[in-house]
């Protein structure tokens, strides 16, 4: 990956947009009520250098409501499903820590930032861990990798929207400015719908927001095939 | 300062206390020259705001914003402050009904009213509307819509769990049928509380 002291990582360039997502994995107990379960804690950050707008400190209500966008996404698809990072049942389990970090802001966050960890975890590459028996301690295999099993693909479609007439795909921030809303749709490849972000802006009547899903559904296709003949083309030695 | 506190109750024993305070003077970072800048706060039951609620302010402030005529009150702010007094399922649209009265109660100019509606899809495919907190659980996928008065477009969408696109227009049409109760208690409300005096 682009990273090369992360487990996987990943850098997306959409338009000017620039976002790139490491993903760290590390071991933990899993909780008392879910024994099974590993977890998956995504964080999206827009430091200053992004863009003018964002400014040093504690994070912004924008990277606040990116990171529960990114949080939901991940759930709601089940890409990556949690029984799937436990590793003993009640003793062990992996912790995967998405970091997404927007390194030139230029509109279209969410989309961009979707792809980047869609990309960062199939590229992850997780060492085999095994509990000793008699010492009950984990042994990690560093040279035996196992790529995560990646269930679902959900890819996120973003439009602005001007006055429920005017419909712009893929945004820059010039026009996400002046838009009166916006929308995302992320499905997966199956035609299902994962998410419909429609966070206020002007009212779309609901043949509008199917005209967006109907689109949505359509760079689905594109997109995975972008990722794929990418993945394809860094297959490790 | 003067504010019109507004409490809403969801059916399920859902209920949100709403404040406005507004249009007041704005602080100079904070102001915007050409209109009203709206700020939500959201405050859970229990803790301290997080990220969920964070995300919940940012779809509560936009779906106001654009109802709120901001042109004819520049340079001031409008802040909307939200308390959960209790949580039994549908929390969001209830968050939504309570922002719109209180909009309502202020006397601020509107361009159009709005309601908030949760859908729950279950597993066998059934739709229900306001969902319970135990419902809202067994469901395969939760939507909340807020709709417009004027000819019931949406204003706010946000999903929770995977649906087919069909699922979700058959939610959204059953959302839209339900906004009608829901403007009728608004009406209501207002008549009764001006009727008074």
């Amino acid at each position: 990956g682009s990273i090369t002291t992360a487990d996987g990582s990943a850098l997306v360039k959409l338009g000017n947009t620039t976002v790139i997502c490491g993903v760290k994995a590390e071991l933990a107990a899993p909780a008392v009520d879910s024994a099974n379960k590993g977890y998956i804690v995504p964080n999206v950050e827009l430091p200053s250098l992004c863009a003018e707008r964002f400014r040093s400190g504690p994070p912004g209500e924008e990277a606040q409501a990116a990171s529960q966008f990114i949080a939901d996404v991940i759930e709601n698809s089940q890409m990556i499903v949690k029984e799937d990072l436990c590793i003993a049942n009640g003793k062990l389990a992996w912790v995967l820590y998405c970091d997404i970090i927007c390194l030139d802001y230029d509109g279209n966050l969410l989309d961009a930032s979707v792809f980047a960890l869609l990309a960062a975890l199939k590229n992850v590459q997780l060492p085999l861990v095994t509990i000793n028996e008699e010492t009950g301690l984990s042994e990690v295999n560093l040279k035996q990798k196992n790529p995560l099993v990646i269930r679902k693909h959900p890819i996120a479609t973003s439009f602005a929207i001007f006055d429920d007439t005017l419909l712009i795909v893929d945004p820059t921030a010039e026009e996400e400015d002046l838009a009166t809303g916006t929308v995302t749709i992320v499905t997966d490849e199956e035609g299902r719908l994962c998410s419909v972000h429609k966070p206020g802006g002007s009212p779309l009547t609901g043949a509008k927001l199917q005209d967006c899903i109907t689109r949505a559904i359509t760079r689905h296709k594109e997109v995975k095939k972008l990722i794929d003949k990418v993945i394809k083309s860094i297959t490790p030695k | 300062p003067p504010c019109s506190p507004v409490l809403s109750v969801c059916p399920g024993d859902t209920s949100v206390l709403a404040g406005l305070y507004g249009p007041a003077e704005a602080k100079i970072s904070k102001e915007l020259p050409d209109r009203a800048a709206l700020e939500v706060l959201l405050r859970p039951k229990v803790g301290l705001p997080g990220v969920l609620e964070r995300s919940r302010e940012q779809l509560l402030r936009q779906t106001c914003e654009a109802v709120v005529l901001g042109v004819l009150h520049p340079r001031t702010a409008i802040s909307l402050v939200l308390q959960v007094l209790s949580d039994a399922g549908s929390l969001l649209s209830c968050c939504l009904n309570a922002a719109c009265m209180a909009l309502l109660d202020a006397g601020l100019p509107l361009t159009a009213l709005f309601c908030g509606v949760t859908c729950a899809l279950q597993p066998d495919g059934t739709i229900l509307l306001d969902p319970t907190a135990r419902q809202e659980q067994e469901a395969r996928a939760i939507l909340t819509f807020a709709i417009a008065s004027s000819e019931k477009k949406v204003l706010m969408a946000t999903t929770k769990g995977s649906c087919s696109v069909e699922e979700m227009q058959q939610c959204l049409a059953a959302a839209q049928r339900a906004t009608d109760t829901i403007f009728q208690f608004y009406r209501d409300s207002v008549r009764r509380r001006y009727s008074k005096c």
